[in-house]
């Protein structure tokens, strides 16, 4: 791990690392991102820019400057993960196949522990449900949420519907559970976590039922640090 | 310990009159009486307290129980004149105190526990240290001042002896206390995590210092003529800390191996936990290590194994029998520690030290703390904020054991030692009431983040799954290895050596944490069937929206696996043990079900140590099939992207009618004369079902479609350029609606590279992942190649077809499909693979093709789609289930 701490802002600091290799590549990074930027990515320090993109260098196997599917996917441990592909996907801004530092930077920011001042804010106003989902709808404090959800919410209509559930259900048993066994455990899901009775979890039922589970806590990652 | 009281005439020998039938035993039975009736009073004043709710609200037990005992303590010297029954050090390091840590050792939540080692062992050694000095020298700078009686003889090391001993957290008041309060985990295990561990400090640093009484129970070390040899403490300090560690453990082995065998003699199960645990403790004792440290991480690490080992009820013993232990040796210890302050003659009160020591021990741990969090927020993940820290540093409650210690000072040695008593017990008293008492106000006006304890649900056990997932693939991502590389390879250890060793074979096989999550789910709800009188059957109840697949569901698994296998016996535990209402059936189920067959997440198993006993080719037969999917994701992720034609839109659409038409006619794409073959069941009743279903399907390739735009990117792209194009020799009709969408499978069963997949299993399964790019590259490469050569030419041959596809007309299908077969089956680089696997499909049944396309879930599929009359949901399902 390098010594050097000084916290720089990251889109300075990203775009001066590209910039300097002369690989920035324009354009479209965050075009059709779903997700807006976390206010926490700011703060991210020299030291971690320069980690991961190393880590992002070593991946890009084309040398051109951004990550194509197929470098994700060259990723040994990914090819085994259920979820790999979602996940790798959850990369790629929408209608995009490839994916610069930056914007490799803002989907890791995801899975940054979250901020000293973030958590307090959270906790002074502890808002019912309403409040708070609205403000998960902002997109802005709890992107674990969001990118959890949008794992299983393909069609962006922000409800997680029966089938959307079981695909994800179905990447992540063996083959050896038949459709009706899934279909249960999806139907039961789904009941557990339906309030409106639209048999669908919507992202304020997605994140009530998850609401006693430390979602950030569970969701992040120290590798920015 | 005397015999137990016998009321009956039992004229003894020494008997003075031997005709009398009552006689007075007063004297041989007066110690366990006496321990009987307090006991008896402490429990009694319990339920009192908790007569009201109010009360016990707002105040805690523990403040209670002390406020009792100094009346009763009040009363016993008024009627006896002199203070009797203390708080006996032996007592309470003998008998009080072990079930308290046996109990806290046993039930720590051990992840979150082992999440927070850094932490809590930061606390409970930096900070202890670091209270214990500065709270000595501050309180010696008093003295030197002369700001104390003069009666004070003490000098520096007395000072900081005293300083150790009541700076030291204590975990029967944190627990007592913090049970209450219901702060956050993490806060908690904090606290009282390190209120547990700083015992090494104190028995570690303390005894051997401090002249002690009773050297050659407590600290056999002691004999500690040499008290401020610096050196000697710390090593005494690691060798008492680690030592008691390494007997805990070595106990905590013993234990599990012992449970393992017990399987005929049931009944002294929980007897084998209570014994061995409590031989830590003395062991502990005897070679003077840290016994609160034996017992809490025999606690601890023998759990795991003792918990899969016994049987149910011994659980339910051991938990119960635990829980009553230690809560009755709370009840006496506080109740006592009431007592033992109205004994006057050992007090000798010094205002100045009393407020300075109440004055410093909070400064300075509040100090700590602040200067500790700070250092260890650099490296938490979940830094502990500010309001965290005030709990912290007001949550250190001093207790019975720093009161036990001070009585067991020696006199001799210590000339001060009854000042230090009493403000020892000032000081236990002041923390445990009024620090207990507004701590939680103070808790609830930080709004700090409480604990809520809760039943795991199916939700949030198949999304925290999905977490792990996208950790791990988050981590695989950034290349990083931290905590969990490390946790990783504990329980891979862990997995491969300690739980063969200690576990039954058959526990072993049960032990998983689903299991655990489904195994509680049960209980509970079994339990709270019976508790309803079993008639929770309610019309409501049983109107769930999963009631339609009830029956399939409850005969999925185990249970039908058994009956098709011709046992009418059943060997599903759960059905065995409970009674359970239907709902709890299916929840058992369904745990059962995912239990069996959700992919662990990587992290869980490193493949570098994929060999495992139990099942060796479990993990590489998941990470087969893992790779198998995500490899046809890909390859049809890929297909779309690299053409853009084969929108997922089309994709969709061209997928079911693929279906539709191969359940018509999909045999005619085998060139090799397997047409005939088609004619007799096309008429028949496939066909028909096909056409049932027609209308479902369409809607089903609605909402796949929506479905699709996420799973493949370019959704959007391609939908304009499906738009753009529109004409009907568009290659949007893509590679063939037959052949690419069965292409996965038959792709994954038949494209060469799939052939050495024997290989390529023990490629990605055994040891090296690292192989596995490699492989996989190749792999890609060819099915590229392959993709590549299937999906452009035929394109436009097979346009005009696409039209005819979408009219629901049947009669042309067959026809069409069976021209356009054999064009694309000629392109097809693989045909006789093709041939070869829908002969021995057709083999099987007539519509076999349609379920290789439709894998992998042909088992489950198999009688609905003989079924004409089958949900539509269950084919949008199959459909659907083709693309994952």
């Amino acid at each position: 791990m390098t010594s050097e701490a000084g916290a720089c802002p990251l889109v300075g600091g990203a775009s001066l690392c590209a910039c300097a290799r002369g690989l920035a590549h324009g354009g479209g990074a965050g075009a059709g991102w779903p997700f807006a930027e976390p206010p926490l990515l700011l703060t991210v320090s020299h030291s971690q820019i320069t980690r991961l993109y190393s880590r992002f260098t070593s991946l890009d196997k084309g040398e051109n400057g951004t990550l194509s599917r197929e470098d994700f996917q060259r990723i040994p441990e990914l090819a085994i993960n259920p979820l790999g592909d979602r996940i790798i996907n959850a990369f790629f801004p929408e209608g995009e196949d490839q994916v610069n530092f930056r914007g490799f930077m803002r989907t890791l920011a995801h899975f940054r522990p979250i901020e000293d001042n973030e958590k307090s804010k959270d906790q002074n106003g502890p808002e019912p449900l309403n409040s708070r989902s609205n403000k998960l709808h902002c997109k802005k404090y709890e992107p674990s949420y969001t990118i959890a959800f949008r794992l299983y919410d393909l069609d962006k209509d922000d409800k997680i519907s029966r089938d959307e559930l079981l695909q994800v259900l179905r990447m992540m048993v063996g083959v050896n559970i038949s459709d009706e066994q899934l279909g249960s455990i999806a139907d039961r899901t789904i009941q557990e976590a339906d309030q409106d009775g639209d048999s669908a979890i919507s992202f304020a039922e997605f994140v009530k039922v998850l609401e006693k589970v430390d979602v950030e806590q569970k969701m992040s990652i120290r590798f920015l640090h | 310990m005397q015999p137990p009281a016998s009321p009956a005439a039992s004229p003894g020998p020494g008997a003075p009159a031997g005709s009398e039938l009552l006689r007075w035993q007063w004297r041989e039975v007066q110690v366990p009486c006496l321990v009987a009736a307090w006991i008896l009073v402490a429990s009694l004043a319990k339920i009192v307290f908790h007569l009201s709710r109010k009360v016990t609200s707002v105040v805690p037990e523990s403040c209670l129980l002390i406020l009792l005992g100094l009346g009763l303590g009040g009363i016993v010297l008024a009627v006896a004149k002199k203070a009797e029954y203390q708080l006996e050090p032996n007592m309470f390091f003998l008998f009080l105190l072990p079930p308290i840590v046996l109990d806290s050792g046993y039930f720590m939540p051990s992840r979150l526990f082992f999440n927070n080692i850094g932490a809590i062992l930061t606390y409970a050694v930096v900070g202890t240290l670091w209270n214990s000095f500065a709270t000595g020298v501050a309180l010696w700078g008093l003295h030197q001042a002369g700001l104390m009686d003069p009666g004070v003889e003490a000098g520096l090391m007395d000072f900081l002896l005293f300083g150790s001993l009541i700076s030291a957290v204590d975990p029967v008041a944190v627990l007592a206390v913090f049970e209450e309060v219901h702060v956050n985990e993490t806060l908690f295990i904090i606290v009282f995590g390190e209120s547990l561990l700083n015992d090494a400090v104190t028995v570690g640093f303390v005894l051997p210092a401090g002249a002690v009484q009773g050297v050659q129970l407590f600290c056999g070390a002691g004999p500690s003529t040499h008290p401020c040899h610096g050196l000697c403490e710390g090593v005494s300090f690691f060798l008492v800390s680690l030592g008691g560690t390494a007997v805990g453990l070595l106990f905590a082995f013993l234990l599990a191996l012992i449970t393992r065998f017990t399987k005929r003699v049931r009944i002294i199960e929980p007897l084998f936990v209570f014994l061995l645990a409590y031989v830590a403790y003395l062991a502990a004792e005897m070679v003077s290590l840290s016994s609160i440290l034996a017992v809490t991480f025999c606690g601890i690490c023998c759990k795991k194994y003792v918990e899969a080992n016994i049987s149910q009820k011994s659980r339910t013993t051991v938990k119960y029998t635990m829980k009553t232990l230690a809560s009755s040796s709370e009840t006496i210890i506080f109740m006592f520690l009431g007592i033992s302050a109205v004994d006057t003659s050992k007090w000798a009160w010094d205002t100045t030290l009393v407020l300075g020591t109440l004055l410093f021990i909070l400064l300075f741990r509040a100090v700590g703390v602040v200067l500790q969090t700070c250092v260890l927020n650099r490296f938490r993940l979940i830094p502990l904020d500010r309001i965290d820290q005030v709990v912290m540093s007001y949550g250190g409650l001093r207790g019975a054991v720093a009161f036990a210690l001070v009585i067991l000072l020696d006199g001799a040695k210590v000339k001060a030692k009854d000042y230090f008593v009493a403000t020892t017990i000032v000081v236990v008293f002041f923390t445990v009431i009024v620090q207990g008492l507004t701590i939680k106000p103070l808790v609830t006006w930080l709004k700090v983040k409480r604990s809520d304890h809760h039943k795991p649900t199916l939700n949030e056990e198949l999304h925290e799954h999905a977490f792990d997932h996208i950790l791990a693939a988050v981590e695989d991502i950034v290349g990083h290895h931290g905590y969990h590389y490390w946790r990783d390879k504990w329980e891979q250890f862990d997995k491969k050596y300690l739980s063969q060793l200690l576990m039954r074979k058959s526990a072993y096989r049960l032990r998983d944490e689903i299991w655990d999550v489904y195994y509680k789910l049960n209980i509970r709800d079994a339990i709270s069937f019976v508790d309803q009188g079993g008639h929770v059957l309610s019309a409501a109840k049983l109107s769930l929206p999963s009631m339609p697949s009830r029956t399939s569901m409850s005969e999925s698994s185990v249970t039908n696996l058994l009956r098709e296998s011709g046992s009418g016996a059943c060997l599903d535990l759960q059905v065995i043990d409970t009674v359970r209402s239907r709902r709890d059936k299916e929840d058992a189920v369904m745990h059962h079900v995912l239990r069996g067959s959700l992919y662990k997440p990587r992290r869980r198993y490193k493949a570098s140590y994929s060999r495992h006993f139990i099942s060796p080719d479990k993990q590489e037969r998941q990470d087969k099939e893992i790779f198998r999917q995500n490899m046809k994701r890909r390859l049809e992720t890929f297909k779309s992207t690299k053409h853009n034609v084969c929108s997922s839109k089309s994709k969709a659409r061209l997928k079911e009618k693929g279906r539709k038409k191969k359940g018509i006619s999909l045999t005619s794409d085998s060139p090799n004369g397997k047409t005939q073959r088609n004619v007799p069941w096309q008429e028949a009743a496939p066909v028909l079902v096909m056409v049932s279903s027609d209308e479902e399907e369409s809607n089903s390739s609605e909402t796949e479609r929506e479905d699709d735009e996420g799973i493949v990117f370019i959704a959007r792209a391609t939908d304009e350029v499906l738009q753009g194009k529109k004409t009907p020799s568009s290659l949007d009709v893509c590679p063939s609606p037959c052949i690419i969408p069965p292409s996965p499978t038959l792709a994954e069963k038949e494209l060469p590279w799939k052939g050495d997949q024997a290989d390529l299993a023990v490629y990605v399964s055994s040891e090296t992942t690292k192989i596995v790019p490699v492989d996989m590259q190749k792999a890609w490469n060819q099915s590229i190649s392959s993709l590549e050569s299937i999906a452009s030419p035929p394109g436009i041959e097979t346009g005009p077809q696409h039209k005819r596809f979408a009219c629901p007309v049947l009669e042309e299908q067959p026809q069409s499909a069976s021209q356009a077969m054999p064009e694309q089956s000629s392109c097809f680089q693989f045909p006789s693979h093709v041939s070869k696997s829908s002969r021995s499909q057709s083999d099987s049944s007539p519509d076999g093709t349609e379920q290789q396309e439709l894998q992998p879930l042909m088992a489950a599929e198999e009688p609905s789609r003989i079924l004409p009359s089958m949900e539509p949901r269950w084919l949008i399902q199959f459909n659907r289930a083709s693309q994952l």
